[in-house]
């Protein structure tokens, strides 16, 4: 079975690739392994790697997104106002072209989280990316002239997009983000030729909006049944219940089937919405023709902790019980690793990553999450030690994979958070007592970790410690090196095998980004990542906020107030390459 | 102010008296507030809410002009405003407010459920037995994963089904959506913060009535005082405001009177 040694463990469409000095998605493949073929940089030699070129984006919000490599040609999206870039590899990164899709303004307050950007995807000639302001474009890649703009939502109703798009055959993959003001969650795939609306697949209401018809076949019962994301709600709360639609993408063409996460539910406190609250929290496999629902597998049902169902899926075969299976690897916000049969939806193992005490384990019979009751959160109870916090044991930052060490790479936090008694807050007109939540580092100390993880045998490899939440993307490459950065600044390379630190470079600024690898026209291989601290976690440097009040920024303030004495804000993309 | 005096020799007498106004009020020649410029009856851009008349009552009783730094009062409004140092004052914060410094209340009001008297005659608030059967709108705030004051009450009841959400993030003030749900039928109830409600009450076509809602063990609390709120430290602009909230309260309470702000029933009701 795995005889091919280097692809083993990554299924054809993974890695099996002519263009491989190329990154045309922020995930680099559909399998979502940011797995890069190129070996000129290996363990033995990394520890050589030198500042090639920079790239100022003259943006100072959080820099979440990928590079993305094409053509001989470097594209890149940056923060509100979502300038893209096109830097030619030829000429260490000369600009060819720029375009603005000057987003409204006022698109920046309705933002939840900073006002980020998870990337652009270069497919057949053109690069589409998507504005905060809901809009989706496709340009020319080689000359910047705008092929469409397509409007998908409305600002007014607390609607922003923030992710990647994905491409798959003539469609354009989009989801919404905003669930805690009341956004029903979707993802739209629009025709690539012209941006017209091709589906809309809805996260909540009846099956008709969700696209759900006879070839629904969810493996557990709970997930069975007639217009469950009606009836799990009480009355209409499904109008409003969230479940958007804001991580990345991924897509096995030999099963024809598209995988994404859901977003937890709302706008509701968890009391006033009893039942499963479907399909918010899960994932979700579909038809990329026609969007039509295949399975879906709830990892938070009812969710009571913010617990996003949005992280990545990444499509591999994983060897369990000694049989290989074409698997989905998802490292969950409620803690666990969910190592799932990705044809039928059976979760085939869920382990814990980080210190879990917000519920007991997974039933693999039931498929469902076992809620540890004392951690319910209650309006007027204090509640302490919920691990993890509401970011999760991971966030959105993606984790890589690489077939050489068939180890999944995870860039995560280990942050706990206390929920405090009554406190008077106001919004838009209304006066409300909520509780206010104090994140902090989770047992161990540490507030971030970096965990190469086995998932065949179900638990890590190793583990690096890092002081602050590690809130960047993870890149693997053949030379046996994997690379992630810091909030402080630091981007690091350290061994696939052992996780040996090889070696390090101070960028000016947090990294919240994804790093990618290319071989430009020159033939070399490099390294790419945007510096720019921001996003959830980095938002108090990004946004100034005042770490004095330690509830701000969603509760993370608490947790990362020594965020502003160890770094400042700056974009800046920094390119590496051997001597 | 003293380089400017310095260079205009001669200019003594106009420069003395511009000191003696600097010292007089020595933290509000302007008085720079954030407000949200889309939030009847509040506030909005036009400076037509009841917030924007108690600021003008309040400059011109200290003497100051009135900048305004305007911005939707959504989720990060205060650290996106006072703690940023946009403005000095944000007006209509709950007066328990943390992390910032707050006047004394200026005025308390509470949450009411606002019926349609010809739909459910003679309604009597969170114990009438019709409850379950009617369609009731809440807001939702969304933040903090909080539930708003009265849909806690609904949902300690047990009281789900028909109640419908309205998200307070819109671009039309959420008491507005809901009164205008009632005045189209859609709603037989709608729980609104009263200071919100009054004034689109008074406008609706329908006859609508407040039913107090008080509370038993167990809810929270649905009435809440009003103040200012300063940056923390900023005890002086403090001492300022509550100085001339105290000498303005007759003033105050005719624009509260207008607005229909205080709400309609016994005082007891209210300030429980």
């Amino acid at each position: 079975m795995c005889l091919l040694g280097a692809a083993c463990g990554a299924p054809a469409f993974a890695a099996a690739d002519e263009d491989a000095g190329t990154w045309t998605m922020p995930a680099r493949d559909y399998a979502n392994t940011r797995f890069s073929p190129l070996e000129d940089i290996t363990a033995a030699n990394a520890g050589t790697l030198k500042l090639a070129w920079t790239f100022s984006t003259g943006v100072l919000r959080g820099h979440e997104a990928a590079p993305i490599v094409a053509d001989g040609t470097l594209y890149l999206v940056t923060p509100y106002p979502n300038v893209v870039y096109a830097l030619d590899l030829a000429e260490a990164g000369a600009i060819k072209w720029r375009f603005s899709p000057n987003p409204v303004a006022s698109a920046q307050g309705v933002a939840c989280c900073d006002v980020v950007n998870r990337g652009a995807v270069w497919s057949a000639g053109r690069l589409f990316f998507n504005a905060l302001d809901n809009q989706t474009f496709a340009l020319d890649a080689q000359t910047g002239a705008k092929l469409w703009q397509a409007r998908l939502g409305d600002i007014r109703n607390g609607e922003t997009i923030t992710m990647a798009p994905l491409v798959v055959k003539d469609k354009v993959l989009v989801g919404n983000s905003g669930g805690e003001y009341g956004v029903r969650g979707w993802l739209t795939a629009l025709d690539a030729q012209s941006g017209r609306i091709a589906w809309r697949a809805f996260s909540t209401g009846p099956d008709g909006d969700v696209l759900i018809g006879p070839g629904f076949r969810p493996f557990y019962p709970s997930d069975r049944g007639k217009d469950l994301g009606k009836s799990t709600w009480p009355g209409e709360a499904w109008r409003i219940g969230g479940g958007t639609v804001w991580g990345f993408i991924s897509y096995d063409p030999s099963l024809d089937l598209i995988y994404y996460g859901t977003a937890n539910p709302g706008p509701w406190n968890s009391v006033q919405r009893p039942g499963d609250n479907k399909w918010t929290s899960g994932i979700f496999a579909r038809s990329p023709d026609d969007g039509a629902a295949k399975w879906f597998y709830q990892l938070s049902p009812h969710d009571l902790h913010d617990y996003d169902g949005i992280n990545e899926n990444i499509l591999i075969d994983v060897d369990v019980g000694g049989r290989a299976r074409h698997a989905l690897v998802h490292a969950d916000r409620n803690g666990y690793v969910y190592v799932m049969d990705r044809e039928s939806g059976q979760v085939l193992s869920a382990t814990p990553y980080v210190p879990i005490t917000t519920s007991t384990g997974v039933d693999l019979e039931t498929g469902r999450l076992r809620y540890a009751p004392d951690k319910e959160p209650q309006p007027g109870r204090t509640v302490r030690d919920i691990c993890p916090g509401s970011p999760g044991g991971k966030d959105w930052q993606p984790a890589a994979y690489s077939p050489r060490t068939r180890l999944v790479y995870i860039p995560h936090q280990n942050l706990c958070q206390d929920t405090e008694t009554a406190q008077t807050s106001y919004i838009a007109g209304t006066p409300y007592v909520g509780a206010t939540l104090r994140m902090k580092p989770g047992p161990g100390g540490v507030r971030g970790r970096f965990t190469a993880w086995d998932p065949a045998r179900a638990k890590a490899a190793w583990v690096i410690e890092e002081d602050l939440p590690v809130w960047s993307g993870a890149l693997a490459t053949a030379g046996d090196v994997v690379f992630y950065g810091t909030m402080e600044g630091w981007f690091k390379a350290v061994d696939a095998r052992s996780g040996a630190l090889l070696w390090e470079f101070k960028t000016g600024s947090g990294i919240v980004g994804q790093p990618v690898s290319y071989r430009a026209p020159d033939g070399k291989q490099y390294v790419a990542v945007l510096s720019g601290v921001g996003g959830w976690a980095g938002t108090v440097v990004a946004n100034d906020i005042d770490t004095r009040d330690r509830t701000a920024a969603g509760g993370f303030a608490n947790a990362v107030s020594d965020l502003p004495r160890k770094t400042t804000k700056g974009g800046m993309l920094y390119v590496f390459a051997l001597p | 102010m003293s380089s400017r005096c310095r260079d205009r020799r001669g200019a003594h007498a106009l420069c003395a008296l511009a000191l003696v106004l600097a010292l007089g009020h020595a933290d509000a020649r302007e008085l720079r507030v954030c407000a949200d410029p889309d939030n009847m009856p509040f506030s909005d851009g036009e400076r037509r809410g009841f917030e924007n008349r108690i600021v003008e009552l309040i400059a011109s009783d200290i003497g100051a002009t009135v900048a305004y730094y305007w911005l939707p009062q959504w989720r990060g409004f205060t650290r996106k405003t006072l703690l940023e140092g946009h403005c000095d004052v944000i007006p209509g914060m709950p007066a328990a407010t943390r992390d910032v410094l707050t006047t004394a209340p200026y005025y308390r009001s509470s949450y009411a459920l606002v019926f349609r008297a010809d739909r459910v005659p003679g309604f009597t608030g969170l114990r009438d037995p019709r409850l379950p059967t009617l369609r009731i709108g809440v807001a939702l705030p969304g933040i903090d994963a909080t539930p708003s004051p009265p849909g806690r009450a609904l949902a300690r009841r047990g009281i789900f089904d028909n109640v419908v959400g309205f998200p307070v993030i819109r671009d039309v003030p959420v008491a507005k959506r809901m009164i205008d749900a009632l005045a189209s039928g859609d709603l037989d109830v709608a729980a609104v913060w009263w200071p919100q409600a009054g004034y689109f009450v008074a406008l609706a076509h329908v006859p609508l009535s407040p039913a107090p809602l008080e509370p038993d063990d167990g809810d929270p609390p649905f009435a809440f005082a009003i103040a200012m709120a300063v940056r923390p430290g900023d005890a002086e602009l403090r001492r300022t405001l509550d100085a001339a909230l105290a000498r303005l309260r007759p003033a105050i309470a005719a624009v509260l009177d207008q607005y229909a702000v205080t709400a309609p029933w016994p005082r007891a009701a209210a300030a429980r």
